[in-house]
């Protein structure tokens, strides 16, 4: 056991940087630093620049497109890719249904999805949510009734991020109303173009337009859209959330984060000292501080464990619960930091105009920010239901 | 970058947790606190001779199994299972720390004794003035000839009543609060002049105030390295107590979920109330965070000075915030019987709280990392 990289670690580091500094998209540089939105294209261009490389994927097993990286480079990957403040991929193809279809998929839903996933080509939602099915998921009702090589699906979701730019959808419906409810649910994907499926925008306090509605009626799925059995869908589901928990800490992220608070506290003045130096708000720091390098090694021993054989587990559960909590906590200390600045509620640039954004530049959407990243603690499973997953599939409660 | 234990490692906690599952249950442990040593030192024995793990951390030349820091934290944190009341922390840890780090003909001499189980060294750098600062010493050593004389007053001085020999630091020149000028000296603990006042601890362990009245010392007892070597022990220290705190805090998750599983109130196990069922969720979570900054601790103590004490310090803070949390929790949840001697569960509570303070609260270790780190 030990901490140290070696010349292959170092070598591959090198790389890495190399690689970002010559390749990131130089449009996109700095922008999110400044927190501003991001929109499709921009997601789009530095996936393409990965997909090139052949490193979009890292997490995939080779056959399917991965990596093959050791659990050292993707922490290395990782660590890099948050310190040139890149941006981070949606997770919905790539972390989410892409390893279903690989774990989950026939032969030949495998050729057809992976590689759009993989090029960027095809974007994907991810239709969980129901207005009367939040926290309690398996209660979902929008139902799919086989009639002949089809479904036909009808209900409403909500939520749904990204439902706006996305070509694919990957839905839980109903298949059978009779059963205990985790069993009459199947995994469908469901092409957006598809006639009967409506995207009505929802606008979040930081006045963004992230999440969606999506009405869906009589919208026929074939049925070789299907993943896995019918009726066995939660079990993809289940795999899904343990998936979408791991990647939630957003360690190396976060970890950028308290830099640039760091940055800010030094640039603010509290008195004739900046604010850095009082002792309340230095102190919020060094806990935050501590609180993320106690999850970045709760991380490391999970991805031990996984590299040794054992998948995600329930144990994600609590990467999702401090991680979450520490994203909020930085948004806070920024929004706190930036003191009256806070207040102005900054559009964005409209077409041809030069005026100057009122307040110095980090401070344009640290509210905003505060504002949207409550959802943290909300989505993948409040942490209300993580915890109650600890201490049921943990702690034997 | 690797997180697996080798194969020897795992063999080590193995062979330590079965020894202790036989011998150190809380009956037995009872008993042991009764007795007029206040522990029974066949237990410091049979780990010596009939494991040999006392060597653990020490050089194969000197009979040692040839491990580190983290062989140190596997063996505390199976003590802290059982809340051992051994001087391991003293003797392997902090007194063989001087002796590996030193080396020369003292270590040749004295770290064979240690994993023979015959030398047992406690550590006397606390003093009432002191609270955590390593260079507050008022204790002096001033040079007598070829020697030194000891003067001064040690507080709190875990292991002192067993121990054959004492790790001191003491001043040699500078003022009170200076680094300059604090030294370390090995000495034999019976030597004229040493007076002790022995007392109980309140979490089972034995201790002294202990006096040095002019005890003259010789010249080769000082241990070379000043302010920078003691700062290197303790901090090693430091982290085999959250090493400790990881056993400490397992139980006390463990026993807490046993009775909530046991317990029945308005009809059914109180284990089934979410209100308790989220309380236990966050233990685990602290728990497991415990753990995790035992071993980032231990990983850090061979990097640079600057870059270890802050490991150390975020470490120990939260640790000590972590380990706060899971014992007033664990008492909260057992309710009355939680506050009684009868259960192991407040015994667990009392250990769990003086490793809070011990080495330095959460508040001082965030201020150390704050001075080293968070610079204006």
């Amino acid at each position: 056991m030990h901490l140290d990289f070696s010349p292959e670690d170092l070598a591959f580091q090198q790389e890495v940087r190399t690689f970002i500094a010559e390749n990131y998209p130089a449009d996109l540089r700095g922008k999110q630093d400044e927190g501003d939105e991001l929109s499709k294209e921009d997601f789009l261009s530095w996936h393409k620049v990965l997909a090139k490389k052949g490193w979009i994927a890292p997490a995939w097993p080779v056959e399917y497109g991965g990596t093959g990286w050791t659990a050292t480079q993707k922490y290395i990957w990782s660590e890099e890719t948050a310190r040139a403040d890149c941006i981070r991929l949606m997770p919905f193809g790539l972390s989410m249904v892409g390893p279903v279809i690989y774990t989950f998929g026939t032969p030949e839903q495998k050729a057809k999805f992976l590689p759009g996933i993989l090029s960027g080509d095809v974007w994907w939602c991810q239709g969980y949510s129901e207005p009367g099915s939040g926290s309690d998921l398996a209660s979902l009702r929008t139902k799919a009734v086989l009639d002949g090589n089809e479904y036909v699906v009808n209900g409403q979701k909500t939520w749904t991020t990204m439902a706006q730019h996305a070509d694919w959808g990957f839905f839980l419906v109903r298949t059978n109303p009779d059963a205990k409810q985790q069993e009459g649910i199947s995994f469908l994907l469901v092409d957006m173009k598809t006639p009967g499926i409506t995207v009505r925008p929802i606008i979040t306090l930081g006045g963004e337009h992230e999440v969606n509605e999506v009405w869906l009626e009589d919208v026929r799925v074939p049925v070789e859209n299907r993943i896995y059995e019918e009726n066995k869908g939660w079990t993809c589901a289940k795999f899904l959330l343990a998936h979408e928990r791991t990647g939630i800490a957003g360690v190396a992220a976060s970890k950028r984060g308290i830099e640039k608070v760091k940055t800010i506290a030094r640039t603010e003045l509290d008195g004739d000292k900046p604010l850095l130096a009082n002792a309340f708000f230095k102190r919020k720091i060094a806990e935050l501080e501590m609180d993320l390098t106690a999850l970045e090694y709760t991380e490391l021993r999970s991805l031990a464990g996984e590299s040794a054989g054992k998948g995600p587990g329930p144990e994600s559960s609590l990467l999702k619960i401090k991680g979450s909590e520490i994203q909020q906590r930085l948004t806070e200390l920024t929004l706190e930091a930036v003191g009256h600045y806070g207040a102005p509620y900054f559009r964005g640039f409209g077409e041809g105009d030069n005026a100057h954004p009122i307040g110095p530049d980090y401070a344009h959407r640290a509210a905003p920010t505060y504002f949207n990243t409550r959802k943290t603690t909300i989505y993948g499973g409040s942490n209300e239901i993580q915890r109650n997953i600890i201490a049921k599939m943990v702690l034997g409660l | 970058m690797d997180f697996s234990y080798t194969e020897t490692q795992d063999m080590l906690r193995d062979t330590l947790a079965r020894f202790l599952a036989d011998t150190y249950d809380f009956e037995t442990r009872k008993k042991m606190l009764t007795r007029p040593e206040g522990r029974d030192p066949g237990i410091w024995r049979a780990l010596a001779t009939e494991l040999g793990i006392l060597g653990a951390p020490f050089a194969e030349e000197h009979g040692g199994l040839g491990g580190g820091a983290l062989e140190n934290m596997i063996m505390m944190e199976e003590l802290g299972k059982v809340i051992a009341i051994e001087p391991y922390l003293q003797t392997v840890v902090i007194g063989g720390g001087a002796l590996k780090h030193s080396g020369g003909a003292r270590a040749d001499a004295v770290i064979p004794e240690i994993i023979a189980g015959n030398a047992v060294i406690a550590f006397a750098y606390a003093e009432p003035q002191g609270r955590y600062d390593l260079a507050n010493v008022r204790t002096s050593a001033k040079a007598d000839g070829a020697g030194y004389v000891l003067s001064g007053h040690k507080a709190v001085v875990y292991a002192a009543p067993w121990a054959t020999h004492l790790l001191v630091t003491a001043r040699t020149g500078g003022s009170s609060r200076e680094r300059e000028g604090v030294e370390l000296f090995l000495i034999d603990a019976t030597l004229p002049g040493i007076v002790r006042r022995d007392y109980p601890t309140v979490d089972g362990f034995q201790a002294s105030e202990v006096y040095f009245e002019n005890v003259a010392i010789p010249g080769d007892a000082l241990v070379p390295g000043g302010i920078g070597l003691i700062e290197l022990l303790v901090d090693e220290a430091t982290v085999a107590v959250c090493g400790e705190a990881c056993g400490v805090s397992r139980k006390l998750l463990d026993g807490t979920l046993d009775y909530t599983k046991q317990r029945k109130q308005f009809g059914q196990p109180i284990g089934k109330f979410q209100v308790l069922q989220h309380r236990m969720a966050d233990m685990f979570v602290e728990v497991e965070q415990i753990a995790s900054m035992a071993l980032m601790g231990t990983l850090k103590l061979d990097t640079p000075a600057a870059e270890r004490k802050a490991a150390v310090s975020l470490a120990k803070a939260k640790v000590s915030r972590s380990l706060n949390f899971v014992g007033q929790n664990a008492i909260q949840t057992h309710g009355g019987i939680g506050i009684t001697v009868e259960l192991a569960i407040g015994h667990y509570f009392k250990r769990g709280t003086m490793i809070e303070n011990q080495f330095g609260s959460a508040d001082f270790h965030l201020g150390r990392f704050e001075d080293l780190t968070l610079a204006d």
